[in-house]
């Protein structure tokens, strides 16, 4: 059985030869599973401190202190053992961000599905939606007079969104998954432009979202998550092609949330098929076998 | 897994129903809504001790407000850009005891309106014969807000009026009739402004001027050079307009002064109040920004200085669109209402009350937000907003009126909005890169919310059960007590809609008292005199405001509702001299007209 993980982890993706002790010589020769965390962190402590991003630092702690109780919790009673709380901290993290509510307990309550969802919705010991995604999409769809996405920006301002693009990069590159995002934003402006040339607006508001933080965070830290994309590197460029195409499908019908939506509907369905077809091999090998 | 199948049956459930939770609260919520509409008047006035009725027809006015057309580059997102301008200020300018409205309009050759009151009941339009009316001709831009205040302490009120354009002064000569003097005071000739108030900053008795502006004042919005002269962040703009502190020299002219006195903003300003926020005697200054945080400049009697992100007002950005302060605590402290958006899936920025904290005062100023705290938060796409106790109960309560653009009720540009607003500076920035409304609406056909206060720091919103239905686009709310009656009455103007007066019926049990002050060494407005009625071991302080909410001025007069048996022990008056009057035992259910002492 895997790791249950959370959202976003490039960094839980642990090959024997990447399997280091935490912290261990230096800072550049870091656990790959705490470079998300990190890369984060400091998303998150630069984006309060120059922008405000956050409206309390209490929401975000709750968020976080939630997302790490519970995967204390469930892993403990479902696993036996004390769980690694990097993927769970990454949880937490993102929901404190990327929900907006004046609320406290949409922070806690979305924490907790989020982490929740990963033992509870798992199909052969595998879970199939990223946590994350699954926790803020359920509150975007079912709470909306009471949850909105983020929707601070980085003062719309140049600087601060290369810092952010070229570490999150760096830090992709390094978990060696960059191919998914850059799939991902090659597809985004192909489907914007296609989405313009549709709908008659202007290709720069088409392609205005893919400026903003939310996109970040999306595209850094959810659509990676090696826990809940298929295998091949090949598929995931695939799929990660899908989750623009129908995110795109879903904006032109005016869905403010699109690109959650479209990683909620693609991503599990393409494990779930993956799953399919692994079986399917394995039968007749055994057959022949 | 460690554990068998049913610890894992039992957290299916247990998740099932934190899934579902959010949808079962919100089904909750609203059969409680549903609840609050059914009653009737009568029971609002036996429950709630008020109702609101629209008079404006049987009243006599059928002001309607319409909007201007700008420049044809901007006609795919007009209705959005077009959105403003609808404003309402109660004066009495003829000194007849009686309250009157001026009431703008914003489409190019429109006419404004001035209401006499005629004592009956009704108003009569008398902007034409008295000049005040014909002030949107094209090539002078178009009314965006008014304010008076007797800048020459003649006794009589005079009207600064505010625009996308030309801002003009017209001086009041006693009340027959106005005579424009914008040259001779000096004012600039173009300013695109959303806001204006006058006060006396600086205790000299001649009142001054602040104006906000909102699009920067090189911008003209019927002849674009550039379609670049949209914010350049949803949240963090700062290529508005700036920011005009006009001193009064006395002899009809005004000087210049922000820059030297510490007010050098372009944040996007759309609503400013002035206040003694600290109890120093001296008026500060609130800002609420579109596009961005909140500026306070609070005022050391010979400058300003911007402490908002210090005094907690000015650090999250939001879309300020009101500032309007009250005591409603009922500590002798005012708190700031700061208007902002909240649409649900979208965008839930939440509206800002702004209560200072304990313990806080003199340079310490500190405010904490308890809008949720105290259930006034979620006001739709906000705009204009007035305190004021309109039960006589002896606490303020709180009017809000919103909605932006009302068009097609199926049809939302709220994905386009949402889309453009997260970009980039330079997408954002450049009108031809917004898409087109093509007739939706945005956050349009929104209901209101009037909010009782109950003492203790909780608001309850009864606007459907006490009568206030109405659907326009609001922006600005004025309160007055326009027939004498000891009663508050609302008048709000509505975008691209009718002026609405709701007239107020309060239970006779309520007991009220009013107070109409007159400055002599102060200035003869008595702007920015504060009363503080201290009654039944409690007291309430109210100022005289030149200016507050979103485009608006309410009555000069003060109006304190004091509840059922009141023992009124005085009345403290300080007056912007500094000299402190203090009436003894003023009878309640009357009007006290006061003159400052020599």
């Amino acid at each position: 059985m895997s790791q249950p993980t959370g959202i976003g982890q490039p960094g839980v993706l642990v090959t024997p030869q990447q399997a280091k002790p935490a912290i261990s010589n230096g800072f550049f020769s870091l656990d790959n599973r705490y470079i998300a965390p990190l890369f984060i962190t400091c998303i998150l402590i630069a984006g309060h401190l120059s922008f405000g991003i956050l409206e309390s630092y209490k929401k975000t702690g709750i968020a976080i202190v939630a997302s790490l109780l519970t995967e204390l919790l469930l892993g403990r009673i479902f696993k036996g053992q004390w769980p690694n709380l990097a993927s769970a901290y990454i949880s937490g993290i993102s929901v404190g961000i990327l929900v907006r509510s004046l609320a406290f307990w949409p922070y806690v309550l979305c924490a907790v599905i989020s982490i929740m969802s990963k033992y509870v919705l798992r199909v052969n010991g595998r879970h199939i939606w990223n946590p994350s995604n699954f926790g803020i999409s359920v509150l975007l769809f079912l709470a909306p007079a009471t949850v909105a996405g983020l929707s601070i920006q980085w003062g719309n301002y140049l600087l601060p969104m290369l810092v952010v693009w070229v570490l999150g990069s760096v830090s992709i590159a390094r978990l060696h998954r960059f191919h998914i995002t850059g799939t991902y934003v090659a597809c985004f402006i192909v489907f914007a432009f296609l989405r313009s040339f549709l709908t008659g607006d202007p290709w720069q508001s088409e392609i205005a979202p893919l400026t903003g933080p939310m996109y970040q965070l999306f595209i850094f830290f959810m659509i990676t998550d090696p826990k809940t994309t298929v295998h091949s590197k090949k598929w995931q460029c695939i799929v990660v092609a899908l989750v623009a195409f129908v995110e795109m499908l879903l904006r032109l019908d005016h869905v403010v949330y699109a690109p959650f939506y479209a990683l909620f509907i693609v991503g599990p369905a393409a494990m779930l098929i993956e799953m399919w077809l692994a079986s399917r091999r394995t039968v007749p090998a055994q057959v022949t076998a | 897994m460690k554990r068998g199948p049913t610890a894992r049956i039992i957290l299916a459930i247990i998740f099932a129903g934190l899934v579902f939770s959010p949808l079962i609260a919100r089904r909750l919520a609203a059969r409680r809504e549903s609840a609050k509409t059914q009653l009737d008047l009568q029971t609002a006035l036996a429950r709630h001790g008020f109702y609101l009725q629209e008079v404006s027809h049987a009243a006599g006015v059928n002001f309607v407000h319409q909007a201007p057309t700008l420049d044809p580059q901007l006609n795919h997102i007009m209705p959005q850009v077009a959105s403003m301008g609808a404003s309402v200020s109660i004066v009495d300018f003829d000194r007849d005891g009686w309250p009157d409205m001026y009431v703008t309009t914003s489409k190019e050759g429109g006419k404004n309106a001035l209401y006499r009151n005629m004592h009956d009941g009704t108003f009569k339009d008398v902007a034409q014969e008295l000049g005040v009316a014909d002030v949107n001709q094209p090539g002078t831009g178009v009314s965006m807000g008014a304010v008076w205040g007797d800048y020459d302490n003649d006794g009589y009120e005079d009207l600064l009026l505010i625009k996308w354009g030309k801002p003009e002064l017209f001086h009041n000569d006693a009340g027959h009739g106005f005579t424009r003097v914008t040259e001779q005071a000096g004012l600039p000739p173009w300013i695109n402004a959303n806001t204006a108030l006058w006060f006396d900053y600086d205790g000299d008795g001649l009142l001054d001027l602040f104006i906000g502006g909102y699009y920067p004042e090189d911008v003209d919005l019927w002849h674009l050079s550039s379609t670049k002269m949209m914010p350049d962040s949803f949240e963090y703009a700062k290529n508005g307009g700036r920011k005009y502190l006009f001193h009064n020299l006395g002899n009809g002219k005004f000087e210049e002064v922000s820059e030297k006195l510490g007010i050098n903003s372009r944040r996007w300003a759309l609503a400013s109040v002035a206040a003694d926020l600290r109890g120093t005697g001296h008026p500060d200054l609130f800002i609420a920004n579109d596009y961005g945080a909140s500026e306070l400049y609070i005022n050391d009697g010979h400058r300003f200085h911007e402490v908002g992100e210090q005094a907690g007002v000015g650090f999250a950005p939001k879309s300020g669109m009101n500032a309007s302060f009250g005591d409603i605590l009922n500590q002798g402290r005012y708190s700031v209402y700061v208007s902002n958006i909240s649409e649900a899936g979208v965008l839930i920025q939440g509206n800002n009350l702004w209560v200072p904290k304990e313990g806080a005062g003199g340079g310490q100023l500190q405010f904490e937000n308890l809008a949720r705290d105290f259930g006034v938060e979620i006001g739709g796409w906000s705009f204009g907003a007035q305190f004021g106790d309109l039960n006589n109960d002896g606490t303020l309560d709180l009017y809000l009126t919103n909605g932006y653009v009302s068009l097609d009720h199926n049809k939302s540009y709220w994905y386009d909005f949402s889309k453009i607003a997260g970009g980039h500076s330079a997408i954002i920035n450049d009108a031809k890169n917004w898409p087109a409304m093509q007739g939706r609406s945005l956050s349009g056909y929104q209901s209101k919310h009037l909010w009782l206060n109950d003492g203790s720091g909780k608001f309850v919103d009864v606007a459907q059960a006490v009568g206030v239905t109405d659907t326009y686009d609001g922006r600005a709310v004025a309160m007055a007590d326009l027939w004498n009656r000891g009663v508050l009455d609302v008048i709000v103007a509505n975008q691209r809609g009718p002026l609405l007066i709701y007239k107020n019926t309060v239970t006779p049990e309520n007991k009220w008292i009013e107070f109409a002050l007159e400055g002599t060494k102060s200035n003869r407005s008595a702007i920015g005199a504060q009363v503080t009625v201290f009654w039944n071991g409690q007291l309430q302080s109210q100022e005289v405001s030149g200016g507050s909410g979103f485009a608006a001025q309410s009555q000069r007069r003060l109006h304190f509702g004091l509840g059922k048996f009141p023992k009124i022990e005085k009345a403290v008056i300080r007056w912007p001299s500094g000299k402190i009057q203090t009436i003894d035992a003023p009878a309640p259910n009357e009007l006290h007209e006061v003159k400052e002492p020599a």
